[in-house]
């Protein structure tokens, strides 16, 4: 899992039957120091995230856990949001 | 996923006959700006993208929980065709 921050939002009409109603966020992910590290990401929301938030992400088949449904193809899921940047221990 | 755009084609006879009536096409991942970046990745088609469409790409194991996909041997599938990205990295 990797902390995120939700920049985006992408929008997609045709899509796999799979995906009808998923959320689509263009997240970049941060550093422990909450910099911008690698290419941002398109991620499925499993919680209500919005955008400029905080948020932690995992990858890989994992990734569709979060769906009652095991068949969502994600591999890139937002599965929490971080209360607030004091909550991010930089030890 | 990641975004990227269609490429081309890729015409497979001999193949595995779970890929049989599936349609193969090169894409290139690209930016959420639009622009190119390196490589490319063959995917299989699940939701009839066109030529130089933007599209989704879910990558890996996750590429077989796509409809239609079931125990076909894929580790990348286009899920979705995209209309925007609306991206403000502030």
């Amino acid at each position: 899992m990797q902390l995120a921050r939700v920049i985006g939002t992408v929008v997609a009409t045709v899509k796999n039957e799979s995906l009808e109603g998923r959320k689509l966020l263009v997240v970049q992910t941060l550093d422990r120091d909450l910099e911008p590290i690698g290419k941002p990401m398109v991620a499925i929301d499993a919680v209500g995230a919005g955008f400029g938030e905080l948020v932690f992400w995992c990858r890989g088949k994992e990734a569709s856990f979060p769906f009652k449904r095991e068949d969502t193809p994600t591999d890139c899921t937002i599965i929490g949001i971080v209360d607030s940047e004091q909550h991010v221990g930089r030890g | 996923m990641i975004i990227a755009r269609i490429l081309g084609t890729v015409v497979s006879t001999q193949k595995d006959e779970r890929l049989h009536g599936k349609t193969l096409l090169i894409v290139r991942p690209i930016n959420v700006d639009g622009s190119d970046t390196t490589g490319y990745v063959v995917a299989v088609d699940t939701v009839g993208a066109g030529f130089h469409e933007r599209v989704l790409v879910v990558a890996g194991s996750s590429a077989r929980l796509a409809q239609g996909m079931k125990d076909v041997p894929v580790d990348a599938a286009i899920v979705g065709v995209i209309d925007t990205v609306d991206v403000n990295s502030g």
